[in-house]
């Protein structure tokens, strides 16, 4: 066992700070160190992007980041996108098209899209397939999904227009 | 009382059967609040991990877990050993076989669980597993069942061949059943005198189901009070308790068994696995709560899989195109040990649906089960027990005897349809079909993708594929299946002895809201959402105003558990039953309050009304409050009731699909050009969430039939442990779907409802497949195996000269 | 699946890296995005003792094209290489390559360097270097050597590198003329079953030069000459682009595994060289 080091990370706005391996991996320590359960661990392999945040502004796979390496990183999950009192308007969407099933890959796909639409906002259908084929939904075929993202987009769109 | 809004929009408000809710589930999944076993976290919790075998066939000389226990922070390694004074070494399986829940003495299959050590952390603890030093003898590896029935290799030598196994007499070591339906002798009479006879043998490959989370459990043994709390992936929570106060001894109030959130289940959280009694055990000796989460590989290579059947089919039929009749014989692959999780009396589940849709005068079925060395299981993976293996072989054996007879499939389908005024139809391998209209549905679907003008764009493309101008071949794949589910009637489904009935139980409070607690557990499917609606409608009662609670085994009514798509069927029966006592006994207090008698009232969406006088009545609300605050002569207080529902039959929900796919024959990639997909499952509770079922349904069907596979080499190596090579479909590669639907409602159901989770996975894989298979009928295919992965079909344009 | 424990660094210089590989040898890997590391070592495949971040040493990052050339900082990822304009429009067969690797994520982490360092033939920036004649910039206790992309793999992982050398960065001409990069795959995520990279110029209607690297179907990338010659001087007609997948196939050598036999890979990598060569000779 090797020594534990001192790690600080901004989750959601907040700081923490922890001991912790070097090895430990960046989902457990949100899961069980911070007690963030929304990221999941679906496949372990990068494949499945259950366990996606965003982080240092970038979408990834935190069962593949060593904590160390996410030391002193501002990481943003689930919990972090909307408020029980103000969702994220991808989460008022997937409520509303049905965009999830289980709901174990939901917060991973939230979070993905999230960053997608914050790149491109107003994607086609074909950039919203390719920009979320890093997350495996084995419940809704990912029309719904589809569906709720690009729906979001043009409500987004809408609310800037709105606002211009 | 002045009523001051209309009757239609009472009906709206109650959110009851047949409108398209938004599920209630959805607020904490967005918000990342779901509950998965993965989130339990409890004081002191310690984490466990497997040694598992890498052979697959082997020995064990030894095994050393000195310095694993060396390590610090490690508080216990367990081996058979350990478990052996307690009786837990092995335990029975389903299937009425039994499992070693560690090796002993050997190891029968690539990833067996060997040992189990508990630390106070998943890093101690995999560091631990590398430090457990087991000795093994490799010994000779059976992988085909064909070969396993004739080699001299015994894989389980705790059998005794002389001993009749579960499902009768075995025939060798390696044989674990005979399973036989119908009458082989009048059907062989019919094949050997019939005018067309087409014979296929196919192979339906091993697969999984593989939901995102995988399977784990937490045990927490409170000794102060004797209690053992479990939580787990369980998609049938109250037999998992049964069977551990079986095996445990703990008596069955003391255990409480929850199953949370489930992140996913089609089939694969139905079995009781080694590590759900490992963690029991360990929590036992430690006096501490454990957490056992299997990872990604060691779900695909140990927890139970599906299919692995090998079918051999012969059907009969006029010149005209009328079947006469079907012989069917399956060699089940059900790898080291017989944890197929069907109803005892099924040792091969519901395969005896194979005459399918299809009237067919007379039919035999054959099933011989087989062990070798390949992980144990055989469950229903998004399908109810065996019925997808049984759709596809019929669905195949229908396109090659159109090939045999040089027909149109969608014409001979037409022929051989059960006819509406033939139902309830007693089918020739024992089951009777409760409903079905099926030439309608057929109609519309063919109609819907224009499939005369499809077959003309076929036939153009093989011109144009003939003369060089393209490479793209097309192909236009058929299903239309019947499916058998809501498992089941007790007088013949039982699983470890227990009746396949369900239940729900119903406290109405006081200010007209509700909680109801059923013996099933969504994996997804919204129970919370739709079940709500079941009694929105049959209670008055708006479905915002109910809660619906599953999978704790201390407050929930005692159920089976939701797979074979048998929570509607069956579940949601007992949640129409139960919701129609509660109805029985608001009339008698609403006919109190009224002052009249209980026949002059009648119910009217939200209330009773008195009959001719509608402005006389009293609402549901009202009669909640009155339940509690009222003394009513000759009516106990309060409003609940319960209801274990036996079926009287199982329901069969049909369908009818059209794929049509572009195939480059140079690469072997198929395109998805269009899917159709027709559900009749009888009368739509949320339409919303079955089109949510059609999609995913059909998505996991595109993945078995396009690539999905355990595969195994020749010593029993699981060639596909990751989800690198393990397919499961992205965005990228599923198309969109369009949903279609007739409504025949079940007759004998309370509310007509069939059940939907499954169809689309049961008429989806041979869709998929017939897509393939009939892009290259105009080449001379007939039958080539799935899954139908580039090198595959790649394969098949090879083998038909496609490439000179 | 939990990786071994290891000493981690995080130097915020190329020295302290370089004394770090020297301290501790072949017990040492450095670590960019970690997204074929990560893997192995949570699955025990790769032991590491010490690892090295080079997540904070800025000189790594950067993507520089000028009158020299084109500079790729080995800490440059995926995701940057697609964002930047200028880069594609100084060599767009890097885009169209990398949109091809992995998904979304993984291109957020994953980096050039650390995909043509780690020698893994799945990867597809190997591949794609030689086909662009790249050179690989090694540095070590001894200062800083060149390798040219085309001599650097030896076999499976099995690369020129030294223990104690780091991949700073790439540099290569800017290509000219047309490209493709096609990629035959089971699925997004995937390794290919077969990879193409064709970068080919024309002058007066005839091949003036080509440059052809093939991934994943052997144990190294392989860059084959021959098929270029195969086609240099040629219209690029049908009859050039066979000869050319005939000698590119006996350069591969491609083994059987999940993506399928070796005479399928074998049919798949013409297929896909084929469709490449026609869609670079199309925008040449």
């Amino acid at each position: 066992m090797s020594n534990k080091m001192h790690v600080k990370l901004n989750v959601n706005g907040e700081d923490h700070e922890f001991l912790a391996e070097p090895r430990e991996l960046l989902i457990y320590a949100l899961r069980e160190k911070l007690n963030i359960t929304g990221p999941h661990v679906g496949c372990e392999t990068t494949h499945c992007g259950a366990c996606t945040v965003t982080m240092n502004g970038k979408s990834v796979k935190s069962c593949t980041v060593f904590v160390a390496q996410a030391n002193g990183a501002e990481v943003t999950t689930i919990e972090g996108l909307g408020q029980p009192d103000a969702l994220h308007v991808l989460q008022e969407n997937f409520k509303e098209h049905h965009g999830l099933q289980c709901g174990f890959c939901t917060p991973g796909m939230i979070t993905r899209a999230a960053k997608l639409l914050e790149e491109n906002p107003n994607p086609t259908e074909e950039e919203v397939r390719f920009g979320i084929s890093g997350n495996i939904c084995r419940c809704t075929g990912y029309q719904n999904i589809v569906k709720s993202i690009l729906s979001a987009a043009s409500e987004l769109n809408s609310a800037k227009e709105a606002a211009q | 009382m002045k009523d001051e809004i209309t009757r239609e929009d009472r009906v709206a408000n109650l959110k009851g059967m047949g409108c398209s809710r938004k599920r209630v589930e959805d607020a904490r999944f967005t918000q990342g609040q779901g509950n998965y076993v993965d989130d339990v976290k409890l004081p002191g919790m310690l984490h466990a991990d497997f040694v598992r075998s890498p052979y697959a066939h082997a020995r064990i000389k030894s095994i050393n877990i000195d310095a694993a226990m060396a390590l610090p922070g490690v508080k216990a390694v367990l081996t058979a050993q350990d478990l052996e004074p307690l009786g837990l070494h092995w335990m029975p399986t389903l299937a009425g076989d039994k499992q070693m829940v560690l090796a002993d003495g050997k190891v029968l299959f690539q990833g067996q669980e060997v040992a189990f050590v508990v630390a106070a952390d998943r890093y101690i603890a995999a560091d631990a597993v590398e430090l457990v030093e087991v000795e093994y003898e490799e010994l000779e590896v059976v992988v085909d069942p064909f070969k396993a029935l004739e080699s001299d290799v015994v894989l389980r030598e705790d059998l005794d061949l002389s001993v009749p196994g579960a499902h009768g007499p075995r025939k060798h070591a390696n044989h674990i059943f005979t399973w036989e339906m119908g009458d082989q002798e009048a059907t062989e009479q019919v094949l050997d005198s019939a005018e067309v006879v087409a014979t296929e043998e196919m192979y339906y490959h091993r697969t999984h189901p593989c939901p995102l989370e995988t399977c784990g459990s937490v045990a927490s043994m409170d000794k102060v009070n004797g209690k053992l709390t479990l939580w787990g992936t369980f998609q049938a929570p109250h037999v998992v308790r049964t069977v551990a106060s079986l095996l445990s001894g703990i008596e069955e109030h003391n255990i409480r068994v929850i199953a949370p959130d489930i992140g996913g289940g089609f089939g694969n959280k139905v079995g009781v696995y080694p590590g759900y009694i490992c963690s029991i055990v360990a929590s036992i000796v430690t006096g501490a709560p454990v957490k056992w989460i299997e990872d990604r590989m060691e779900n695909l290579m140990s927890t139970a899989f599906a299919r692995d059947y090998w079918m051999k089919g012969k059907i009969s039929a006029t010149k005209e195109g009328k079947i006469t009749g079907l012989h069917c014989h399956v060699t089940a692959d059900h790898g080291a040990f017989d944890a197929c999780a069907d109803p005892s009396k099924f040792p091969a589940g519901f395969m005896n649906i194979c005459t399918g849709s299809y009237d067919i005068p007379v039919a035999y079925l054959g099933v011989d089960g087989v062990y070798t060395n390949k992980a144990p299981g055989g469950v229903s993976y998004r399908c109810s027990f065996r019925v997808t293996e049984a759709v596809y072989f019929i669905e195949r054996m229908i396109e090659v005897l159109a090939i045999e007879l040089d027909m149109d499939p969608a014409e001979l389908r037409s022929i051989n349809f059960i006819k509406k005024e033939q139902f309830p139809y007693q089918a020739p391998l024992g089951w009777e079909y409760d409903s079905g209209d099926y030439q309608p549905a057929w109609d519309k679907a063919l109609k819907a993708v224009d499939y005369k003008g499809l077959r003309a764009e076929q036939a153009e493309r093989v011109e144009a594929f003939k003369r060089g101008e393209t490479r793209k071949i097309m192909g236009i794949g058929l299903s239309f299946f019947t499916e058998i589910v809501g498992a089941g009637p007790v007088k013949n489904c039982d699983i470890l002895g227990m009746g396949m009935f369900d239940s729900c139980e119903i406290r109405i409070h006081p200010t007209g809201s509700a909680v109801a607690r059923l013996g099933t557990i969504s994996q997804g499917q919204g129970h919370a959402t739709t079940f709500a609606q079941i009694l929105a409608t049959e209670i008055g009662l708006s479905a915002d105003s109910i809660t619906i609670e599953e999978g704790d085994t201390d407050t929930a009514p005692y159920g089976l558990g939701t797979y074979g798509s048998r929570s509607t069927p069956v579940a949601g029966a007992a949640t129409a039953m139960a919701g129609r006592k509660i109805r029985a006994k608001a009339q008698m207090i609403a006919a109190y309050l009224l002052e009249v008698h209980d026949d002059d009232v009648e119910f009217d969406v939200d209330r009773f009304v008195v009959k001719g006088a509608p402005e006389r009545f009293k609402t549901m609300k009202d009669i909640a409050y009155a339940a509690y605050n009222q003394a009513i002569p000759g009516l106990e207080p309060g409003l609940e009731a319960v209801s274990y529902y036996d079926p009287p039959n199982m329901t069969y929900p049909f369908g009818a699909y059209v794929c049509v796919m572009d195939i480059d024959v140079d690469t072997g990639v198929p395109e998805i050009r269009r899917f159709y997909a027709l559900d009749d499952c009888g009368t739509r509770i949320n339409p919303m969430v079955i089109e949510g079922q059609v999609h995913g349904g059909l998505t996991e069907a595109l993945a078995v039939a396009l690539g999905q596979e355990i595969a195994y080499d020749d010593l029993g190596n699981v060639k596909t442990g990751t989800l690198m090579d393990f397919f499961l479909p992205t965005a990228w590669e599923v198309p969109n779907y369009e949903t279609d639907y007739t409504v025949t409602p079940s007759p004998h159901h309370p509310i007509g409802a069939k059940g939907v989770g499954e169809s689309p996975h049961v008429g989806g894989v041979p869709c998929f497949s017939n897509a393939v298979q009939d892009a290259f009928r105009p080449f001379g295919n007939r039958h080539t195996n799935m899954p139908h992965d580039h090198w595959r079909i790649w394969q098949t344009a090879n083998d038909l000269g496609l490439h000179d | 699946m939990i990786p071994a424990a290891f000493e981690y660094y995080r130097p915020a210089s190329m020295e302290g890296v370089i004394a770090l590989l020297e301290e501790h040898g072949d017990e040492a890997r450095v670590i960019a995005g970690g997204h074929s590391l990560i893997p192995m070592m949570k699955l025990r495949m790769a032991e590491v003792a010490h690892l090295i971040d080079l997540q904070d040493i800025a000189s790594l990052s950067g993507i520089t094209i000028d009158s020299d050339g084109i500079r790729l900082g080995a800490m440059t990822t995926q995701h940057d290489i697609i964002g930047s304009a200028a880069l594609t429009a100084a060599a767009p067969i890097i885009k169209e390559a990398a949109l091809q690797i992995a998904d979304p994520q993984v291109r957020y982490m994953g980096t050039v360097g650390g995909n043509v360092a780690n020698g893994d033939p799945g990867n597809d920036m190997p591949g794609l270097m030689q086909c662009l004649d790249a050179q690989f910039h090694l540095l070590g206790p001894d200062g800083e050597r060149v390798v040219a992309a085309r001599d650097f793999y030896e076999a499976a992982y099995m690369t020129d590198r030294e223990d104690e050398e780091v991949l700073v960065e790439i540099t290569f001409a800017a290509p000219t003329g047309g490209y493709a990069y096609e990629k035959q795959k089971r699925k997004i995520g995937d390794y290919a079953t077969a990879a193409a990279a064709v970068q080919m110029s024309k002058v007066d209607g005839k091949v003036a030069t080509a440059s052809i690297a093939m991934t994943n179907l052997s144990d190294t990338p392989i860059w084959s000459e021959e098929t270029a010659e195969a086609l240099i001087g040629t219209t690029c007609d049908d009859a050039a682009i066979k000869s050319a997948i005939a000698a590119m196939l006996g350069d591969i050598d491609p083994t059987e595994d999940n993506r399928g036999p070796i005479a399928f890979k074998c049919h798949a990598a013409g297929i896909v060289l084929g469709r490449a060569i026609k869609r670079a000779w199309s925008r040449a």
